[in-house]
């Protein structure tokens, strides 16, 4: 890049993107989507030029997360900017805002490291919405002199965005769609199934196929019902969402064992259909617990009370019921049953 | 039924409010309405303690105990003795950055 100046300023890095998604993008966002390499799909932070911008283009600020910048950049398409990518670690702008990495420091620094005054006339940066819950509009202004313009949550709306620059009601709302719970499936998928596949090995080798399923019945009703099921389930703690999944699934289990073995004694029946319905429940609940993080609305202090509420209530029936299974095993075996 | 999200931390004084509409700017739940003299607190148990608003208002009207509203995190926090809970996806990264600090080429 020539600079008029050029001896006295030295040369400003400025990157060039386009708003189009190519098929390496496609399979970068697929992976990431799948938790593969989940710290990997970064870009390198810098300041991007997207077609060919002016001294008056828009700035606009992002994660170095592939998926955070390629949704800007194709939102963006057909428009001459730039893209002031600030250095998250490969991590989304709403994540990265609430561990403070999108934050006012970055930002302040970026601007400087990029020589953003030399390279655009005016002083407006348009941030993500929900970036500002790691960036101070007031302090990034008073440190570099540029003024934030809190943008839409979604970068789709971009476009309608820029012929106003107001948001409406409706663009500065987050959702939780059905679409965008099950694109989180995978990845929760992804920390479980090792572990899933260990247990109900390890269960239908000493136990039965029938304790096995029951194990992969708890954590898929967990990972992918719960998931998709959400705003259906009544009640609005996670907990006992997870309580009333889990416990429909055991359910069946205990009327399987109850009637299954009709042979037995009423009281042995009765005995291993309760174990299903102490050990099944719980997992799911814990496992539905777990999801608060994925989700977009629950608070610090909500989930805290779930902790505190149910945690040891799952651990107390889990744990009676495992050892309801030991005591019922070991009666069996001396039983010679 | 027991409701754990029935209350929360968020809390606003509308005698500092200037009005300058950022809490309804960059709240992503609607809790707060700017359309009227000083801002409302329309919808407050919406609140999910992000602190986006807290963070960008001028006259300091909002307080809340801001943090990431992630059990895993904060059970893993519980489990390696640490007070602060810092978001789930950070238990895989957090010995990444160093990593990349090394790797990382800056001007």
């Amino acid at each position: 890049m020539k600079n008029l100046s050029g001896t006295i300023t030295k040369e400003i890095d400025i990157k060039s993107t386009s708003g189009d998604i190519t098929f390496a993008n496609r399979m970068d966002h697929f992976m990431a989507r799948l938790g593969v390499n989940r710290n990997g799909h970064l870009i390198a932070p810098g300041l991007y030029a997207l077609g060919k911008p002016a001294k008056d283009s828009p700035v606009f600020a992002s994660a170095n997360y592939t998926l955070s910048f390629d949704a800007l950049r194709s939102a963006l398409s057909g428009i001459d900017a730039y893209i002031l990518v600030l250095d998250t670690r490969g991590i989304n702008v709403w994540c990265a805002a609430g561990k403070g990495t999108f934050g006012t420091d970055e930002i302040v620094r970026r601007i400087e490291t990029v020589k953003l005054h030399d390279v655009v006339s005016h002083r407006i940066l348009i941030v993500p919405q929900l970036g500002a819950t790691g960036v101070s509009a007031q302090e990034v202004r008073a440190r570099s002199g540029f003024k934030l313009e809190f943008g839409p949550v979604r970068a789709s709306d971009l476009p309608e965005y820029l012929k106003t620059h107001q948001a409406t009601e409706e663009m500065r709302r987050v959702r939780f769609t059905l679409l965008d719970r099950i694109v989180l499936i995978p990845v929760e998928m992804n920390y479980i199934l090792i572990p899933m596949l260990i247990v109900s090995v390890i269960l239908s080798l000493v136990g039965s196929y029938t304790a096995a399923a029951a194990a992969i019945t708890v954590i898929l009703s967990g990972v992918v019902l719960f998931p998709i099921l959400l705003p259906w389930i009544p009640t609005t703690d996670f907990s006992t969402k997870g309580f009333i999944i889990g416990g429909l699934m055991a359910l069946s289990f205990a009327m399987n064992a109850f009637y299954g073995m009709m042979s037995e004694a009423l009281w042995l029946r009765s005995g291993w259909a309760l174990t299903y319905m102490l050990t099944m429940p719980p997992v799911t609940a814990f496992l539905a617990l777990n999801f608060t993080g994925s989700t977009t609305f629950t608070s610090v202090i909500g989930v805290k009370r779930e902790i505190f509420t149910y945690v040891p209530k799952m651990a107390w029936m889990f744990g009676i019921g495992i050892i309801l299974v030991i005591v019922l095993s070991l009666l069996k075996i001396s039983g010679g049953m | 039924m027991f409701n754990s999200y029935d209350s929360n931390t968020l809390k606003y004084d509308p005698r500092l409010c200037i009005n300058c509409g950022m809490c309804s700017k960059v709240c992503p739940h609607g809790v707060f309405n700017t359309s009227g003299k000083v801002a409302q607190l329309v919808n407050p148990k919406a609140c999910m303690e992000c602190g986006a608003c807290q963070l960008n208002c001028p006259t300091k009207a909002i307080k809340v105990d801001s943090g990431v509203g992630c059990a895993s995190a904060m059970i893993w926090a519980a489990v390696r003795g640490q007070k602060e809970a810092t978001c789930g996806c950070g238990s895989s990264c957090d010995s990444k950055p160093e990593i990349l600090q090394i790797g990382k080429k800056e001007s």
